[in-house]
C-alpha cells in the first residue's frame, strides 16, 4: 500500500500510469522505483537466487546489493535504483538472466578527466556542511551524492533533531534541515552539485571513478579529497535472516519516508540503538503496526527518551533478548526471539514466536570508508567527516563536515582559515554516547510550570534555547548535563509551551493549575497527526516510561503554525497525577500476542554472504580447520565474491571468527577492490546509457 | 619456531609451487612448502583468470600445458573435487590482414605439433562465437580442446590433495636464507623456522629474484603487472576464451570467457608494458579494456563490471620460464619467470620437477628443458604468448 496521509511529511504524486510485473497490470507513479511500486502492492518476492532457489526480495535499498535483482523490459537491473516507467515489463528474476543481444556497439567518446581543487563524495548533513565553508571561502568545489536530492539521510528522518539550537539546528526535523542545508549548498557559486553520481573508485593515480548522473563515466582528479560518504548497516547471523522482509533500517525508512509505501503491516525491530528506536516511531507514524523489539543488552542502547517515545505508544520493549530466526516460506511470517543469558546466549524454554511480517535489523552502524583508506594508502590529501569518519548523531556529522571544510580551506592554503576552539569541543560533546541517568526532580511550585521528563545526559538544548524567561537552564559549557526549571530572579514560567513542542525528545510537558487546581491541564506533544486526536476523546494518560496511569479526557488539541507538525494535545488529569502524565496511547496495547508454541525454524540456512548464498555452517566448519585467512575462506566458498564486494559478509566474518574464540590478529582480512557498485561496461567504455536511471 | 628436515623445501605456494609439491608427495618425497603469504595462492595465482590453452607455439610450453589440460579435465572425475574446468576451447581473432597473418603462420608450427586447431573464415567462427561483431571480421583460429577453470579451485584442490599426500605447508613464512654448504643446499632459513633439505625449488613468482639472491645468483626475472576484472553472472552465452591481438593505445592483445559462474572475466596487455610490483587500481585500465571488449562484442554492452584487480607477470627476457637445476649450487632448482602462465603451465611443469628430482625424467623432459634451460640465451622471442 501507499501512504496516504502521513503527519509530517507531504505527499505529492502526480498521474499514476500503468507497467507490468508478471504479467500482471500495476498503478505506478513518476519518479517511483520498481521497487516501491512492487512494495506498494504488497509484492515482496522480487525473483529466486540462481544458486539455490531462494526467494529474493529488496534489501539494502540503496544499489549495493544485487537481491533486488528483477528483469525490466529484457535487461536484469536493481530494482531500488531503477525508476519504473509508462508500459515497463518487469519480470521476476529467477536463474541467471539473458543477456540481450545487441546488433552493434554504441557510440562511445573518450571518458572525461575533470581536475577540481576539492571533491567532496556525499551530500549528507557532513558533506553538505563541508561544501558550505568551502564556498563561503570561493573554493571550487564538486559535491556528488548518488542520491537524486541532498540531505543523505536526513531527508528520511521525520524526528527533530538533537545537539545545540545555534549550531547544528536542534529541534528543527531531519528532514527539514536537509532542506536549509541543501539551500545553503546552493547559494555557494563555487560549489557544484551532481546528483544521482556514485563513486565508484578511487585510483592510484589520484582519480575518482565517477558514474554522473547515473549515465556517464567521469574521472575526477582532486587537489582534495572529503569522503563523507556515511555509514552503512550491520547485518546479523540468525535462521532466515534472508527472507524477503527482512531488511535494515535504512532500506525500511528509505521505502517509508522517501519512497511512501506501506512497507510492512506488522513490523518487529531487533536492535535498541538509536536506529531501531527512530525507526519503530517512523514506522507508527506510518500507521504499521509494532509488534516488538528485542535489545540483548539489559537497556536499550539508545536515548531513553527515544525508548521512552515508543514505549508510550505500547510497543514492547524486549531487553535481554535476541532474535533466533524469522520464519517463513516465501517471506517473513512470524519471528521468534528468547532470553538471553549474561554471555547472550539464549536461554532454552524462554522462546516466543509473535506473527509479523517484516524484520527490522537495527544492529549498529560501520564507516563507509573505503575511499578514504584507498586515498590514504594512495597519498592523497584526504580526509572524512561524519559517519564516514566516526559513527554518531547527524548533528555530529555536521559539526565534523564544518570543521573538515575549514580544514580543507587551510590545507589549500588559504590564509586566515580558523577552526574556533569551541568547533571542536562541540563536536566531541554531540558525538558523545548517553551519559548518567537521574532522578527525576520534585515538582516545583506554581500555577504553571514545565516538565521535563528528561533524565539522561544526552547532548541536546533546544528546551533552554526557547525559554523567553530563560528558565529552563542547561550548562551553557557542557549541553550534555541535564535540563533544569530553575524559576528565579521574579521570572515566572508564561505557560507558553515552546519547549514542549520544540523538545526532540517528546519529553516536556506543561502542568498549568491556572483553570482548575483539582483537574490540571497537562499539555503534552503529540506527532501522529492532527486528525488523530479530538476534543472531547477519551484517551490513555501514560508515564514518561509507557506505564498506564488513567483515563483522560481531550480537552483540547492545538495546532501551531501552518508548517510546524507537532501537535499540541491538552488534557485534563487529576492532580495527583498531573507531573507524571507524559504521553498518550490511543489504542489499546497492539495485539502482541506470542503464539501458544514458539515456532523452530529448522533448516540450518543463517546465511553468511547473501550475495552469493554462503551458509555459516560451512564457514564455520572452515574455521574450525583452522582457516584464518578470509581471502582463502572466499576462494573456496565464493563469500565475498558477489554484488556487494564483502560489505555485509565481511563484518559477520569477524564476527564468526570471534564466537569460534580466534584470536583477531591471527585473522587476515578480505583485500578491498574496486568497484562500489557494479556498472555496465558500455559506460567504462564512454557510451552513454540509461539502465540504471 | 619451524623445524625439521625434509627431501624437498618448495618455495612459494602459488600456481607453481602448490602442483609441484603435490607431484613431488605422490613421488613419495618428504615435501615442505613455505610462503610468506597467509594461505595458498595469494600472490600472483588468485589475480589470474584461469585460461588454459596448449595452442603455444614453444614446443616446452605446449607439452607442458597438455599435461595441464590432462590433469584439470580429469580432477574432477579423480578427486571429487570442482575445479570448474571447461572445455570451452580458444577463439583469436582476426579483423585485419595483420592478425589474419600471424595466425596463420602460428598454425604451421601448430599443427607441426600436432595440435587441434584450425583456422575458420567469419562464417564459421561467428557459428562457435555468434555474438562476435561481425563487421570487418575476417576469420580467427579455433583450438577446442583448450580450456578454462578457476585457478584459485584449481590451487586450492592441488593444497587439499597434497597434504592429503603428506605434504607439509607453512604460510606467513618469508625465506630469508638458503644454506649452501661446499657447492650444495644444506637447509633454509626463514623469519619463523629452519629447515634441513638437499634440494630447494624456487617457486616464488614475481619474487624469485629475490629468492634466488639468497644463494648468490641474479635470476633475469622482472614482473610486470596487468589489470583485471569480473562482471556480474548472466545466462551462459559464451564457450571459449576469446583473444584480440589487435594493438591500441596503451595495450597489445586483449583477452575475456565466461566463467561457469555466469560471469565474464576479462583482461589486457599493456602496451608498452607496466613494469614493477604495483598493484594498486588504475584509472587507466577500466576505459582503455572496455572500449575494446564492447567493440568486440557489442553485447557485453549492457553488463555490469563488478570487480577489477591487478597482478603480476613475472617476466624473463625471451618471455619463456626458467626450469631447471641451477649449475652453480647442487640442489638449487628454479621453476620461475612463468610470464603469466603460471597457473596453465604449473600442474604439467610440477610433474616433471617431481621426475628432474628423482631423476626419472624421460626424454621428451630432456627436450623441454633444453628449451627453458635457465642458462640458455635471451635471442628469441615466442611470436604470441
Amino acid at each position: 500500500m501507499r501512504l496516504d496521509r502521513h503527519p509530517i511529511l507531504p505527499i505529492e504524486r502526480e498521474e499514476p500510469f500503468r507497467f507490468t510485473f508478471e504479467g500482471q497490470e500495476l498503478d505506478a507513479y513518476p519518479g517511483e522505483t520498481i521497487a516501491a511500486a512492487l512494495v506498494a502492492y504488497g509484492i515482496r518476492t522480487f525473483g529466486y537466487h540462481p544458486k539455490d532457489g531462494s526467494p529474493q526480495g529488496i534489501y539494502c535499498a540503496n544499489g549495493q546489493c544485487a537481491q533486488c535483482l528483477v528483469i525490466a523490459d529484457g535487461k536484469p537491473v536493481k530494482a531500488c535504483m531503477t525508476l519504473v516507467q509508462p508500459g515497463m515489463r518487469v519480470e521476476a528474476a529467477a536463474g541467471l538472466p539473458e543477456l540481450p543481444r545487441v546488433a552493434a556497439p554504441p557510440r562511445m567518446k573518450e571518458v572525461e578527466r575533470i581536475r577540481v581543487p576539492v571533491l567532496v563524495i556525499g551530500g549528507g548533513p557532513a558533506g553538505m556542511s563541508a561544501a558550505i565553508e568551502l564556498g563561503a571561502r570561493g573554493i571550487r568545489t564538486l559535491l556528488i551524492d548518488d542520491k537524486h536530492r541532498l540531505g543523505g539521510k536526513l531527508v528520511l528522518q521525520t524526528h527533530r533533531f538533537f545537539g545545540a539550537q545555534d549550531a547544528v539546528y536542534a529541534g528543527t526535523r531531519g528532514i527539514d534541515i536537509a532542506t536549509r542545508l541543501d539551500r545553503e549548498v546552493r547559494a555557494q557559486s563555487s560549489v557544484e552539485v551532481w546528483l544521482s553520481s556514485t563513486a565508484l573508485a578511487v585510483y592510484s593515480d589520484h582519480a575518482v571513478g565517477i558514474l554522473r548522473t547515473g549515465r556517464e563515466y567521469v574521472l575526477v582528479a582532486p587537489e582534495v579529497l572529503l569522503v563523507a560518504c556515511g555509514a552503512r548497516e550491520k547485518s546479523l547471523l540468525f535462521k532466515g535472516n534472508t527472507l524477503p522482509g527482512v531488511y535494515g533500517a535504512g532500506a525500511f525508512q528509505t521505502l517509508v519516508n522517501r519512497d511512501l509505501v506501506r512497507a510492512a503491516e506488522k513490523l518487529f525491530i531487533v536492535g535498541g540503538g538509536n536506529v531501531g528506536l527512530i525507526a519503530g516511531y517512523h514506522a507508527i507514524q506510518a500507521e504499521i503496526e509494532v509488534v516488538g523489539l528485542v535489545e540483548a543488552l539489559p537497556e536499550c542502547g539508545g536515548y531513553k527518551v527515544h525508548r521512552d517515545k515508543l514505549a508510550r505508544l505500547g510497543v514492547p520493549i524486549w531487553t535481554s533478548h535476541t532474535i533466533l530466526s524469522a520464519n517463513g516460506k516465501e517471506g517473513v511470517e512470524s519471528v521468534t526471539i528468547a532470553q538471553v543469558d549474561e554471555r547472550f546466549r539464549p536461554i532454552p524454554g524462554t522462546e516466543k514466536t509473535f506473527p509479523c511480517d517484516t524484520v527490522l535489523v537495527a544492529v549498529g552502524l560501520d564507516p563507509v570508508d573505503e575511499f578514504y583508506r584507498k586515498a590514504q594508502e594512495f597519498g592523497m590529501q584526504a580526509f572524512a567527516a561524519g559517519d564516514a569518519a566516526e559513527i554518531a548523531e547527524a548533528s555530529a556529522a555536521i559539526f565534523s563536515g564544518k570543521i573538515a571544510g575549514r580544514r580543507i580551506a587551510q590545507a589549500l592554503g588559504q590564509p586566515d582559515v580558523e577552526i574556533p576552539p569551541e568547533w571542536e569541543r562541540m563536536a566531541k560533546i554531540l558525538k558523545s554516547k548517553p551519559g548518567q541517568r537521574g532522578a527525576p526532580p520534585p515538582p516545583p511550585g506554581g500555577d504553571v510550570f514545565p516538565v521535563l521528563h528528561c533524565h539522561e545526559e544526552i547532548p541536546c538544548n533546544p528546551c533552554a534555547s526557547v525559554c523567553p524567561q530563560r528558565l529552563i537552564r542547561i550548562d551553557p559549557d557542557d549541553i550534555r548535563r541535564r535540563p533544569q526549571y530553575v524559576p528565579t530572579g521574579g521570572k515566572a514560567c508564561l505557560g507558553c509551551e515552546r519547549c514542549v513542542v520544540v523538545c526532540p525528545g517528546l519529553a516536556i510537558t506543561l502542568v498549568d493549575f491556572r483553570r482548575d487546581q483539582d483537574n490540571p491541564t497537562v499539555t503534552v506533544p503529540f506527532e501522529l497527526g492532527v486528525a488523530a486526536v479530538r476534543e472531547g476523546d477519551r484517551v490513555t494518560a501514560v508515564d514518561a516510561s509507557g506505564e498506564r496511569l488513567a483515563e483522560v479526557t481531550v480537552a483540547g488539541v492545538r495546532v501551531i503554525g501552518k508548517n510546524d507538525r507537532t501537535v499540541l494535545v491538552k488534557l485534563s488529569v487529576p492532580r495527583r497525577i498531573a507531573t507524571r502524565v507524559a504521553g498518550i496511547r490511543l489504542r489499546a496495547r497492539p495485539d502482541a500476542k506470542a503464539l501458544p508454541q514458539p515456532v523452530e525454524r529448522l533448516a540450518d540456512d543463517e546465511i553468511l554472504c547473501r550475495c552469493e548464498r554462503v551458509t555459516v555452517g560451512v564457514v564455520r566448519a572452515l574455521i574450525r580447520r583452522g582457516v584464518r585467512d578470509m581471502n582463502e575462506i572466499k576462494a573456496i566458498t565464493r563469500a565475498g565474491m558477489g554484488a556487494c564486494g564483502g560489505k555485509t559478509c565481511g563484518p559477520l566474518l569477524w564476527h564468526l571468527f570471534r564466537e569460534e574464540g580466534v584470536p583477531l590478529d591471527e585473522v587476515t582480512s578480505y583485500v578491498p577492490r574496486p568497484l562500489f557498485m557494479e556498472v555496465p561496461l558500455a559506460l567504462f567504455a564512454g557510451a552513454e546509457e540509461t539502465r540504471d536511471a | 619456531m619451524g623445524k625439521g628436515a625434509f627431501d624437498v623445501v618448495v618455495v612459494g605456494a602459488g600456481s607453481v609451487g602448490t602442483p609441484a609439491a603435490l607431484a613431488l608427495a605422490e613421488a613419495g618425497l618428504d615435501v615442505l612448502v613455505l610462503d610468506r603469504f597467509p594461505s595458498v595462492g595469494q600472490g600472483s595465482n588468485k589475480a589470474a583468470i584461469g585460461g588454459i590453452r596448449a595452442t603455444h607455439s614453444d614446443p616446452a610450453k605446449i607439452s607442458l600445458a597438455k599435461r595441464t589440460i590432462e590433469i584439470l579435465a580429469a580432477w574432477e572425475a579423480a578427486h571429487g573435487q570442482d575445479i570448474e574446468w571447461r572445455s570451452g576451447g580458444y577463439v583469436f581473432v582476426a579483423y585485419t590482414p595483420r592478425e589474419e597473418r600471424i595466425l596463420k603462420d602460428l598454425l604451421v608450427v601448430q599443427h607441426a605439433y600436432g595440435l587441434g586447431i584450425e583456422w575458420l573464415d567469419a562464417k564459421a567462427l561467428l557459428e562457435i562465437v555468434p555474438d562476435l561483431n561481425p563487421r570487418g571480421l575476417i576469420g580467427g583460429t579455433h583450438s577446442p580442446g583448450d580450456g578454462h577453470c578457476s585457478p584459485l579451485l584449481a590451487c586450492h584442490a592441488f593444497y587439499d590433495e597434497a597434504r592429503r599426500r603428506g605434504a607439509s605447508f607453512r604460510f606467513g613464512e618469508q625465506v630469508t636464507g638458503i644454506e649452501v654448504r661446499e657447492g650444495r643446499v644444506r637447509a633454509v632459513r626463514s623469519n619463523k623456522g629452519y629447515y634441513e633439505t638437499q634440494v630447494v625449488i624456487n617457486a616464488a613468482g614475481p619474487w624469485a629474484r629475490a629468492v634466488g639472491k639468497l644463494v648468490g645468483l641474479d635470476h633475469p626475472i622482472v614482473p610486470d603487472s596487468h589489470e583485471a576484472g569480473v562482471t556480474e553472472p548472466v545466462a551462459h552465452f559464451l564457450d571459449p576464451m576469446v583473444v584480440d591481438i589487435r594493438p591500441a593505445p596503451g595495450s597489445s592483445n586483449c583477452y575475456f570467457h565466461q566463467l561457469a559462474s555466469g560471469q565474464i572475466t576479462f583482461c589486457i596487455t599493456p602496451d608498452p608494458p607496466i613494469v614493477g610490483e604495483d598493484c594498486r587500481e588504475t584509472s587507466a585500465f577500466l576505459p582503455m579494456v572496455a572500449r575494446r571488449m564492447v567493440d568486440l562484442m557489442p553485447r557485453l554492452a549492457s553488463l555490469r563490471v563488478r570487480r577489477t584487480w591487478r597482478g603480476l607477470y613475472p617476466m624473463t627476457p625471451d618471455g619463456s620460464p626458467l626450469v631447471g637445476w641451477a649449475q652453480e649450487i647442487e640442489g638449487y632448482a628454479m621453476a620461475i619467470g612463468m610470464c603469466g602462465q603460471g597457473v596453465m603451465l604449473g600442474p604439467g611443469l610440477g610433474e616433471l620437477l617431481a621426475r628432474m628430482i628423482t631423476g626419472t625424467l624421460t626424454s621428451d623432459d630432456h627436450e623441454v628443458l633444453e628449451v627453458l634451460s635457465p642458462h640458455r640465451s635471451f635471442v628469441a622471442h615466442e611470436a604470441l604468448k
